[in-house]
């Protein structure tokens, strides 16, 4: 009896985990805006433009677009060093704010589809979670 | 011609709406710089507080959680610390050691922390711990705020002590302007005294009051990030990050309401206004505030000779235009202010060494130490 209740509950989770409906990518952008602004737009600004030479912007950002997971990694461990948006070389540091991956897609989500960036795919903590730290070192 | 001249006027009114008026005085870049500096420890990536045992030893924080003891350039993790709950401003913040720390070894920390055991986030928390080479023991929780939250925002905070036996702290008002800044009973937007055992002094201003935090000394504060006594009046100076415009500077007294947000100088990040309020009836004013912000944190008077004319001067650090800010005070006014070590990074910090010299924390670098040229 106690491993018939045993297979019935694995069995049961296992349903859960693949059953369980995902976030909408809708779902994400709205909690992925609560979390920019509270956490980004101070320094990235309202309209993801930045801030003159000091902080990068995120509209219509080369290095956004075409750095996705890169930029994941300098959500998930922080930003050091120069890097070059647009043209123009920034090299202020970006904190590591202590954001779940979960956290992390919903705000890659919002701001890869805000301020007319458009982005097909759909960021999941589930990507965000195999990206390591060593891509921000090449 | 009359159409163009119109067309002109209008574009500076509209430049003029974009832009609230820039508080003077205006903020100098010199021409001939007098100084260099040199890195005295790197590879920290947040050094948020520091403090001094001597010329050669002092502590940093690290805000993601860890303590550092430096000598001599050489840096090693403190064991021992406090469970710090780490997200956005929060972190392990500031440090600060007992006034008698030289026969007691304790030290004091603020940090963001949930000893509930809730999921429900965090707040800012003062702890004290007697600290032994690397190893910190006897970590007493002195006062932690309530209640818990997610939100990211300002948390305070710095550590200053009078010479009574008292220990001062700040704390933000963690994103709920509306609720906490004003209110008595709840905390957040305040700043604390305490004796140095963590017990509420007696002669606190809302000792008597039913339902109020005892704890507090002053209210009506956004996000304190820098506390500094001065070194003739003894009193304690505060600034604090305004919204969008509004940084002030405040010298704290006893009870006083600052006034945040029923009165400020600032407006919305949106560009919305907040209050058209600048002053109030028992509503204390700035010393001084700052527009547009320049995102203030650490803050300390330079007692030394060591830098030709910058003897009592105040130094703060902006996080937002990444450079060290000199102020001048002359009979109780700013009469002038220069930019320090322009374009070095997000400033976190400043402190006066024991050496006389000027010691600058700045993310992603170090600790900077400012060199005179000779």
């Amino acid at each position: 009896m106690k491993l018939l209740l045993m297979f019935y509950f694995l069995g049961m989770s296992f349903f859960g985990y693949f059953l369980a409906p995902q976030k909408s990518k809708a779902e994400s952008i709205k909690n992925g805006s609560e979390i920019y602004h509270d956490f980004c737009y101070r320094c990235h600004g309202i309209n993801g433009v930045g801030q003159d030479d000091l902080i990068p912007p995120l509209k219509s950002s080369d290095y956004l677009m075409n750095n996705i997971d890169l930029s994941i990694a300098g959500l998930k461990y922080g930003l050091k060093g120069k890097i070059t948006v647009n043209g123009i070389v920034y090299d202020s540091y970006m904190a590591y704010q202590g954001l779940d991956n979960d956290e992390i897609a919903d705000v890659m989500n919002y701001i890869l589809n805000q301020w007319e960036n458009i982005n097909e795919g759909f960021i999941t903590a589930q990507q965000v979670e195999k990206i390591p730290k060593s891509i921000l070192e090449k | 011609m009359k159409k163009k001249i119109s067309h002109i006027f209008l574009f500076f009114f509209i430049l003029q709406l974009g832009c609230a008026q820039d508080n003077p005085p205006i903020i100098e870049t010199p021409t001939k710089i007098n100084y260099s500096y040199k890195i005295v420890v790197d590879g920290i990536d947040i050094p948020w507080g520091m403090a001094f045992i001597n010329v050669d030893e002092f502590l940093v924080t690290e805000q993601s959680g860890i303590l550092y003891y430096v000598n001599k350039g050489q840096k090693r993790e403190v064991n021992g610390l406090p469970k710090v709950y780490f997200r956005g401003q929060g972190g392990l913040l500031d440090v600060a050691l007992h006034p008698n720390f030289s026969e007691n070894k304790i030290i004091y920390m603020t940090l963001g922390a949930n000893t509930e055991g809730d999921k429900k986030g965090g707040n800012t928390s003062l702890y004290c711990a007697v600290l032994n080479g690397t190893q910190l023991s006897e970590v007493k929780l002195l006062y932690k705020a309530i209640p818990n939250t997610k939100t990211s925002q300002h948390w305070g905070s710095r550590i200053v002590f009078d010479q009574k036996g008292h220990v001062y702290f700040g704390i933000g008002d963690r994103g709920e302007r509306d609720v906490n800044p004003q209110d008595i009973t709840r905390d957040g937007g305040k700043i604390y005294r305490l004796n140095l055992d963590g017990s509420i002094p007696k002669d606190n201003p809302f000792v008597k009051k039913s339902g109020a935090k005892t704890a507090i000394f002053s209210y009506g504060h956004r996000n304190p990030q820098g506390m500094t006594i001065h070194p003739i009046t003894g009193q304690i100076w505060e600034h604090e990050h305004g919204p969008r415009g509004g940084d002030e500077i405040n010298i704290l007294k006893k009870g006083a309401n600052y006034g945040w947000p029923e009165i400020t100088y600032g407006i919305n990040y949106s560009g919305t206004v907040i209050t058209n309020k600048t002053s109030a009836p028992n509503m204390v004013q700035p010393f001084y505030y700052w527009i547009p912000s320049i995102a203030p944190t650490g803050m300390t008077f330079l007692t030394s000779n060591i830098y030709k004319s910058w003897k009592d001067n105040l130094f703060v650090g902006s996080l937002k235009f990444q450079y060290l800010e000199r102020l001048v005070i002359e009979n109780e006014k700013v009469v002038k202010r220069e930019k320090i070590l322009d374009n070095i990074g997000r400033v976190r910090n400043v402190v006066e060494g024991p050496d006389g010299y000027l010691y600058v924390s700045v993310e992603g670098k170090g600790i900077l130490k400012i060199i005179p040229n000779k």
